[in-house]
C-alpha cells in the first residue's frame, strides 16, 4: 500500500470523529489528532479500534501513546503490517 | 417561603405515540401501543407481546452528533433524550453552544437500568478476553446517569444533574425531587423524566416471574387489562417521559406557556412489613403515602377529580382501589374518575412513572378524562367500592381541576404527586 493510500484511509476512519467546528478539509499529514483537530481523548480509543479493523492489526498501549498525529498512525500501521 | 413549582414543558416517547400531540390524540382514542414481538417467541418467552416506542421516523441527527451516533446508543438512552431535548424546546428554552453552563437549570432522569443491549456486548467482548475492544462509550451508553449525562452535555445544565432509581416509582419519584429542589429555591427549573430500555433482557426477569400474561400472543391489543375481572399480569413496556418544571416567578418572568401546576406530593416506602414484601406493598404504607400527598399539597380529599393509578392489571388493582377508597374517604358515585394508561402502554416500569404524569398533564390541558379500554368487564371487587361510571371506558370532556398520580414499585416503594390546573 502507498502512503497516498494510507492517508486516504486514515481520512475516512478520522472524519466522522471530528467535532463539529472542524472539517475533513483540515486533516494533514502533520495533524496532532488531540491539539489541532481537537479530537476527544475517549474518541481517540474508537479510531484505534477502527484502525485495527481496517488494517487487521492489533495496536497496543505503547502503540496509541505514540500515535499523536496522522503521520505517528502511518509509521505505526505501516510496521505493524510489514511485521 | 416556598415558591411555587409549574410545568412548561414535555416530551414523550410511549409506545402508543411519540411527540406530545400524537400522545394526547392517542391517549383520548384509547389506542394501543401493545404490539407482537416475533424476537420473544424466537427466545420462547411465555409473554410474547410488549409496548415499544416507535422511534423509526425519528431523525437522531436532531437529538445527537454524528459522534454521537457512531456507536449506536441504546433504546432507553435514545428514548430519554428525545424526550428530554422535546421537552426542553416545548418549554421555550434554547440552547446555548458557548460559554458558561445554565447554573439555574438541572436535570433528574431516572432509569432501572440503562444500555442492557450494550452492557451485553460488553460483558460478550470481556468474556473473550478483548476488553480492549470495548471502545469509548461502554461506560457512557450503561451508566445509571447516562441520560442526564447526555442531556446535561446537549443543554449545557449547570445545576445538579443526576438520575433517580426507585423501580416502577422512579419517573413519579423524580417529579417530586425535582419540585422540591425548585420549591427551596436550589435551582429555578429542572428537566426531570425517566426511561426504560425495550427488549428481552429488561422483560425476561419479569416473565421469568410468571406476572405478565400469556395467553394474549395473538390478540396483544386486547393483553393490557388493568381494573378488568381478567386482568392476567402487566404488560411489558418500555419508553420515556420528561418534563421541565419551573418556579412560577421563572415561568412568569419569561412568559412561558404553564401547563400546570405541581402542587406536591409524597414518596414513602412500606419497609415490606405489615404485608409488603419485595414485589406487593404494604397498604398501610399506600394510604400513607396518598394522605401525606393531599396534606403536603394543601388540598382536600374532596378536591381530587381524578386518579390516574399505578394500576398494572394484576390482582393488586382491587387492593389499590380499595387504598385509594380509604385513604380518601370516598366511595361508589362520589369516587374520584380513575384510569391507568397501562391499558394502552403496557407498564414502562422506571419509564412508567413520567409517560404518565405527561398524560396527566395533557388531561389538564386538554380538559379531558382518558379512557381506559379493555375493562369493560370491570372487577366485581372493584366494583363494590367504585360506581362503574367513575371508570370511563370512553373519554370525557369535564375540565379536571386536580388530578393525583401514583406509582407504586418494587421494593414497597410509593411515590404519589397532586397536579393542578393554573388558574391564578
Amino acid at each position: 500500500m502507498t502512503e497516498p493510500q494510507y492517508y486516504q484511509k486514515l481520512k475516512t476512519i478520522v472524519s466522522p470523529y471530528l467535532p463539529d467546528d472542524v472539517s475533513v478539509d483540515e486533516i494533514g499529514i502533520d495533524s496532532h489528532f488531540l491539539n489541532e483537530l481537537n479530537i476527544n481523548s475517549a474518541n481517540l480509543v474508537d479510531i484505534v479500534l477502527d484502525v485495527e479493523d481496517e488494517f487487521d492489526i492489533v495496536l497496543e498501549n505503547d502503540d496509541m501513546e505514540a500515535m499523536q498525529t496522522v503521520r505517528d498512525a502511518m509509521a505505526i500501521i505501516e510496521r505493524k503490517r510489514s511485521s | 417561603m416556598n415558591k411555587r413549582v409549574v410545568v412548561t414543558g414535555m416530551g414523550v416517547c410511549a409506545p402508543n405515540a411519540v411527540g406530545l400531540e400524537a400522545f394526547s390524540k392517542a391517549l383520548a382514542e384509547g389506542k394501543s401501543g401493545i404490539r407482537f414481538q416475533p424476537e420473544l417467541k424466537e427466545l420462547n418467552f411465555g409473554c410474547q407481546i410488549a409496548g415499544k416506542p416507535n422511534i423509526k421516523h425519528i431523525e437522531l441527527n436532531n437529538y445527537f452528533t454524528s459522534i454521537q451516533l457512531k456507536s449506536e446508543p441504546g433504546s432507553g438512552l435514545k428514548y430519554g433524550v428525545i424526550a428530554g431535548v422535546d421537552a426542553w424546546k416545548d418549554a421555550g428554552l434554547g440552547i446555548e453552544k458557548e460559554g458558561p453552563p445554565d447554573w439555574d437549570s438541572g436535570i433528574i432522569f431516572g432509569t432501572g437500568l440503562l444500555g442492557v443491549d450494550r452492557f451485553r456486548e460488553s460483558v460478550s467482548q470481556i468474556d473473550l478476553g478483548q476488553v480492549r475492544r470495548l471502545g469509548s462509550t461502554a461506560v457512557v451508553h450503561t451508566m445509571a446517569s447516562g441520560i442526564s449525562a447526555y442531556l446535561g452535555g446537549i443543554l449545557g445544565c449547570g445545576n445538579q444533574v443526576t438520575a433517580n432509581s426507585s423501580a416502577c416509582t422512579t419517573g413519579t419519584e423524580g417529579i417530586l425531587m425535582a419540585w422540591d429542589r425548585i420549591r427551596q429555591g436550589n435551582a429555578q427549573r429542572i428537566l426531570v423524566g425517566s426511561s426504560s430500555d425495550s427488549g428481552p433482557y429488561i422483560w425476561g426477569g419479569f416473565d421469568a416471574l410468571r406476572i405478565l400474561p400469556r395467553a394474549y400472543n395473538d390478540a396483544a391489543e386486547k393483553a393490557s387489562r388493568p381494573m378488568s375481572k381478567t386482568a392476567a399480569g402487566f404488560v411489558p413496556g418500555s419508553g420515556a417521559g420528561a418534563m421541565v418544571l419551573e418556579s412560577l416567578d421563572s415561568a412568569r418572568n419569561r412568559g412561558a406557556y404553564i401547563y400546570a401546576e405541581v402542587l406536591g406530593g409524597a414518596v414513602n416506602s412500606g419497609g415490606q412489613r405489615q404485608g409488603g414484601s419485595m414485589t406487593a406493598p404494604n397498604p398501610l404504607a399506600v394510604r400513607r403515602c396518598i394522605t401525606e400527598s393531599l396534606s403536603i399539597a394543601g388540598i382536600s380529599a374532596g378536591e381530587i377529580d381524578a386518579i390516574n393509578g399505578h394500576l398494572t392489571a394484576t390482582s393488586k388493582d382491587s387492593e389499590e382501589i380499595e387504598n385509594w377508597s380509604m385513604a380518601l374517604g370516598r366511595k361508589g358515585h362520589d369516587f374520584p374518575y380513575i384510569n391507568s394508561f397501562k391499558s394502552t402502554l403496557g407498564h414502562c416500569l422506571a419509564a412508567a412513572g413520567s409517560v404518565e404524569s405527561v398524560g396527566v398533564v395533557l388531561q389538564l390541558r386538554d380538559a379531558k378524562i382518558y379512557r381506559n379500554i379493555n375493562c369493560d368487564d370491570l372487577n366485581p371487587a372493584i366494583e363494590q367500592k367504585v360506581h362503574r361510571s367513575r371508570v370511563p371506558l370512553s373519554t370525557l370532556n369535564v375540565s379536571p381541576e386536580v388530578i393525583a398520580k401514583a406509582s407504586f414499585g418494587f421494593g414497597d416503594v410509593n411515590a404519589c404527586v397532586i397536579f393542578k390546573k393554573i388558574t391564578d
